[in-house]
């Protein structure tokens, strides 16, 4: 598949704003669905939906046919060893690390333990440890972050000492910092520490294997990565999950139950109480179906050569105007780049954007620590998938250089 | 579709460009109250002091985008000197120019909106093509609701005793 042509596939992306060709650069955030995704959810609804896992009658079995196909399509999509039995779907990565939160880390750790976090982390992967932090008096600590927005692992394994599970993003959703995850993974293993990774942002646009990898936990989100809202992932290694205890309680996540007590069901849907998402996880194989399609060695390509050009459009017009907090470079980066143009508020910058057609996020992206590591309440940030062009980075400096002369 | 003009008023550039008021009051005697905004990160502290009945003196620190700057600083002259029933007053009227546009939205009753006097708000209609931008509305209210705080705090006799 063409890259070049993917962007025909996302109807969305075709429509004028404001009067403006609508830019789409908030897929960091969310990103947006192929008609093959529109297409797959639609085909379900209107030929076979019905409850999973329960029916005897065609469609219900076909149903339940699509739905663990998507589980097993998503596992092969991490290189997950056993896809159909280490796939919980979840409603989002968020949950993901809730799940893990609430399920082995209750059951593991106790008042003194610590858990090593980055100073990079999404409050998605800082707030369930926080939470447990406060339940159980567990000792939080966390790898610094260097001013060349990378992490800084110099004092790596005396962190390390007494640490039971590093919880550690897998791509910054506010630097596109890529941390060496595989160095972490091995030093933490080394230590009798387990590894959860916070893949919401690598998996939709790097090659993932949960081996390589060496994570012990994997939570991700299909809303960022062409799927659709409503429906994530844990992946975690067979024998984890075997030994965690149930997470909610339900429907479908049951062996048995009688009065006095009940016994869970076998995996994956030890973890998945109560009607699945359905519809979503369809959606959710056709995304992958998707990306495999077209290649992640491919978008990760394209994605590089876009953030260099991006990198070097918005340096050569701006100079020291514009601030990217990220790595200067596209070495183990992403195509994350948060923004500080002149001393325009973010918010600002965000609206005069859109007037243009161009969708930026303004805020602190939910990683208030990293904000103020960096002394700022927040940033502008585009970021870039594989529909995005150097069209799209050209209307992006051509909407901020509006700003210039709007704010003066 | 609403243009940016309607947004950006030249007063509004000007008010955050030279914010008046800007610093801090000694607390106490003056009282301290903090405003976040937590889908921006926006962040405002209202200093405010309180004698006989009368807002004698404001001071606006913290940071963040011109409508939410703009909106303290108009805030700060509008209100300065004048008495707390006539400061609650003025909240009132301007968060109601604020909710004009979701009360619309809300019972789709567009006939009768919310009675405004806008002799009373002078230089701050300016900021009422902010509930044009509904996001953005947030931004105009969040000084006066730290406002309104900091004149709650200085009015109740239990926390005007404890210590900062």
């Amino acid at each position: 598949m063409d890259i070049a042509s993917c962007k025909r596939d996302f109807p969305l992306l075709h429509q004028i704003v404001h009067g403006h060709r609508l830019v789409y650069l908030d897929s960091a955030s969310s990103s947006q669905r192929p008609q093959s995704v529109l297409d797959a959810m639609d085909n379900y609804y209107e030929t076979t939906h019905a409850n999973v896992h329960r029916g005897v009658y065609a469609i219900a079995e076909e149903a339940d046919r699509r739905y663990e196909a998507a589980r097993t399509a998503v596992g092969r999509f991490i290189g997950a060893p056993n896809p159909a039995q280490e796939v919980i779907f979840t409603k989002n990565a968020t949950e993901a690390v809730n799940l893990v939160a609430l399920t082995w880390g209750r059951q593991t750790l106790k008042s003194g333990d610590a858990v090593l976090l980055t100073d990079m982390e999404h409050h998605a992967n800082l707030v369930p440890w926080l939470m447990l932090a406060e339940e159980r008096g567990i000792e939080l600590r966390w790898i610094p972050m260097g001013d060349d927005y990378r992490l800084d692992l110099t004092d790596l394994d005396r962190l390390l000492d007494g640490v039971k599970l590093v919880a550690c993003t897998t791509m910054s959703n506010v630097l596109g910092t890529i941390p060496p995850f595989a160095r972490i993974a091995d030093a933490a293993h080394r230590a009798g520490a387990l590894v959860l990774a916070d893949g919401a942002q690598s998996v939709p646009h790097l090659p993932t294997d949960v081996r390589s990898l060496g994570c012990d936990f994997l939570a991700f989100s299909a809303h960022k990565m062409l799927g659709p809202t409503g429906i994530g992932v844990l992946w975690a290694r067979q024998e984890l999950l075997d030994s965690m205890p149930p997470f909610m309680g339900g429907g479908g996540m049951i062996a048995d139950v009688r009065r006095d007590g009940f016994t869970t069901n076998e995996l994956p849907w030890k973890f998945e109480a109560g009607t699945p998402p359905i519809a979503e996880a369809v959606g959710f194989g056709a995304a992958v179906d998707y990306l495999d399609a077209v290649g992640m060695e491919a978008i990760h390509k394209h994605e590089l050569s876009l953030t260099a050009y991006a990198l070097e459009t918005l340096a050569q017009r701006f100079g020291d105007d514009l601030r990217i907090f990220g790595p200067a470079t596209t070495d183990e980066r992403g195509g994350v780049l948060s923004l500080a143009y002149r001393d325009i508020h973010p918010h600002d910058l965000a609206q005069v954007l859109d007037q243009q057609g161009v969708c930026v996020r303004a805020g602190h992206h939910c990683a208030k620590p990293l904000m103020r590591r960096l002394g700022v309440n927040a940033t502008a940030r585009a970021s870039l998938y594989l529909y995005n062009d150097e069209s799209d980075v050209d209307t992006l400096a051509d909407a901020l250089a509006e700003a210039a002369t709007l704010f003066g | 579709m609403p243009g940016l003009e309607d947004l950006y008023r030249e007063i509004i550039l000007d008010h955050y460009r030279s914010p008046r008021n800007r610093g801090e009051l000694p607390s106490p005697p003056a009282r301290r109250a903090e405003g976040f905004n937590p889908l921006c990160g926006d962040e405002v502290v209202v200093y405010v002091d309180v004698d006989d009945g009368t807002l004698k003196d404001i001071r606006i620190s913290g940071q963040g985008c011109s409508i939410s700057q703009s909106s303290a600083s108009l805030m700060s002259g509008a209100v300065k000197g004048k008495s707390l029933p006539e400061v609650r007053d003025l909240i009132r009227t301007f968060k109601a120019m604020m909710s004009i546009h979701e009360a619309r939205l809300g019972d789709g009753d567009a006939d009768e909106p919310v009675a405004l006097d806008p002799e009373s708000l002078g230089e701050l209609a300016a900021l009422q093509g902010v509930v044009k931008f509904p996001v953005r509305i947030k931004c105009a209210t969040l000084s006066w609701n730290t406002l309104a705080q900091g004149l709650d705090d200085a009015e109740s006799p239990d926390i005007a005793t404890a210590t900062d």
